[in-house]
């Protein structure tokens, strides 16, 4: 479990930022982002996975949270 | 000399890896890499911020140094105590020039060194005691201080005294600002952790003081972040950020102040120029304060027009409108500026290795200069940095991670810079290797080199080292050639 946080980057798209790591990348894509439910499995641009609690609702963003690291290519 | 090629540079590397044996070898060689253009991800090619091998010798310094020196050591209103024996405050204090307003030693304190002067008593029975009589002292003895910080040395941690206890209560006699700051040196592996834990304790005890307070506020209230004055850079800055109509209120932390740091949470924009030291309490004032933060680069005409159209863009037309009338007031001044100089520096090759910003954001200036930078590192820089530096610099180049003294000195060698800009420690090996050499850490005790008004000092600064007449003196005229006095002869 890593502290991460998840940011609105300029071009539209969410960012993700693992401190530790210095990892600062693009989100590919979330599993879920709907109204109701939003989190899961973030595939990071350089294939990474990290596994976020799905939230009853989209936050506001930048948020920090919690996140398992699934799959990481280093 | 003619610009490397990829292959040329890998070859130096591994030239210069030899000496190591096998085990040091093996860990150099990633923090080497020749800089490849389509890399998105520097960790592909180089890694950084990793523990130092012992037994070379490099140019790091610790925590202590991250939060005293850097962040805290600025804050000219507050008394920064230097908690533990002598030698870190006395060698910490004043020496990057972070200029101020104020009359020191009754309003503004930068530069005298307060210490609590750790004897071996104070290890044995603990320095609690010893540390809040000290902060009577200073509040009797320097009653307009507006807050102390405790910047822990290493002994701080090791014998476990309760700094936050003291500064708690502290806080609650004198009614002011007390900030415990955990930054023992042994913490991590270069100054770059003592940024991040001074960045904590800010957000931890400064940061919310003032939340809910009323506050004077327009549409158009910045901060500058993470510019340190040196040799006057936030002022150089902030005169046209004003010009463009924005109003500057704050500065972290050159010639700043603990009430412009309560005020910070205010602003409509955090304007961030040393990302490394501190993008920590930028990405916490947007998560908390949802206050946008950019990085922005003053080195260079280039540059800063780049980056003001680009903090234009956060506001409304009339901004937009002052940022183009100010980009059009200084260019004619620039193009005097390029014109007098690039003449003189045109094609020089310059090789950089600073700390945790320049080596990547003076590119711009250099270049404006019509110079090239062959080779760059940082000290202590992470991943992201990197990351940011792969774009700024050429294919090829050369690219060092906290590069030791050998192996710098044989890259200058090889590489044969006209320039070299560096830190305080590597200035003199280079002069004496008869190579122009500029500080570029505190500006070789020149400056401002910031903005519009910098760009001219760096210009001047730049063609006097270089093209300075003793750099053709090296040889002593009884070792010089028959020919060149025949030269002289028949001139």
């Amino acid at each position: 479990m890593a502290n991460i946080m998840i940011r609105k980057t300029a071009e539209g798209g969410l960012s993700f930022y693992l401190p530790k790591r210095d990892l600062e990348d693009n989100i590919v894509s979330i599993e879920f982002d709907q109204a109701d439910k939003w989190g899961g499995e973030l595939k990071l641009a350089n294939g990474g996975t990290y596994y976020v609690d799905p939230m009853d609702a989209p936050p506001k963003l930048p948020i920090s949270v919690r996140a398992k690291r699934v799959d990481a290519p280093e | 000399m003619s610009t490397l090629t990829r292959e040329e540079t890998e070859s130096l590397i591994q030239e210069v890896l030899e000496v190591y044996p096998e085990k040091a070898k093996k860990d150099r060689a990633k923090h080497l890499a020749v800089n490849d253009q389509s890399i998105e991800q520097s960790k592909k090619c180089i890694t950084s911020n990793r523990k130092s091998q012992p037994g070379v010798m490099t140019i790091r310094g610790c925590a202590y140094a991250g939060s005293r020196g850097v962040v805290w050591g600025p804050v000219k209103d507050m008394i920064h105590i230097s908690h533990g024996p002598v030698g870190c405050g006395q060698y910490s204090r004043g020496g990057r020039r972070n200029y101020y307003v104020g009359a020191t030693g009754v309003n503004t304190f930068a530069e005298i060194n307060f210490t609590s002067d750790f004897q071996e008593k104070d290890i044995v029975f603990g320095g609690d005691k010893k540390l809040a009589k000290i902060m009577q002292e200073i509040e009797q003895l320097f009653p307009l201080h507006k807050g102390i910080s405790v910047q822990s040395e290493c002994p701080i941690g090791l014998i476990g005294d309760d700094i936050e206890a003291v500064s708690k209560k502290a806080a609650k006699e004198m009614n002011k600002v007390v900030v415990p700051v955990r930054c023992e040196g042994f913490r991590g592996v270069s100054q770059s952790l003592g940024h991040h834990i001074a960045n904590d304790a800010i957000r931890d005890w400064v940061l919310s003081n003032r939340d809910g307070q009323h506050f004077e506020s327009t549409p158009y209230d910045v901060t500058i972040i993470g510019d340190y004055n040196i040799g006057g850079d936030a002022w150089a800055s902030r005169i046209f950020l004003e010009e463009m109509g924005l109003r500057v209120i704050a500065q972290w932390s050159g010639d700043g102040t603990i009430a412009e740091m309560e005020n910070t949470p205010k602003a409509k924009l955090n304007l961030l120029h040393c990302y490394r030291s501190m993008n920590y309490i930028s990405r916490h004032m947007e998560e908390k304060y949802g206050i946008p933060w950019m990085e922005y680069n003053f080195f260079g005409p280039t540059k800063i027009e780049e980056s003001l159209r680009r903090i234009a863009a956060f506001f409304d037309d009339s901004i937009k409108e002052k940022c183009e009338a100010v980009i059009a007031k200084y260019k004619p001044m620039m193009q005097a500026v390029i014109d007098k100089y690039k003449p003189r520096l045109q094609g020089k090759k310059v090789m950089l290795y600073v700390g945790g910003l320049r080596p990547r954001h003076v590119i711009g200036a250099y270049e404006d200069l019509g110079m090239e930078v062959v080779g760059t590192g940082y000290e202590f820089a992470h991943g992201d940095d990197y990351d940011r530096t792969i774009k700024e610099m050429g294919n090829a180049t050369l690219l060092y991670d906290d590069v030791t003294g050998f192996e710098l000195e044989e890259f200058v060698k090889r590489i044969k810079p006209d320039l070299v800009g560096s830190g305080i420690k590597e200035k003199y090996i280079f002069q004496k290797m008869g190579i122009p050499f500029r500080q570029m850490h505190s500006w070789d005790y020149s400056g401002p080199y910031h903005g519009y008004d910098g760009f001219a000092i760096f210009a001047r600064d730049m063609d006097m080292t270089l093209n300075n007449p003793c750099w053709g003196k090296q040889t002593p005229p009884w070792k010089k050639s028959a020919d060149a006095d025949e030269v002289k002869a028949a001139a």
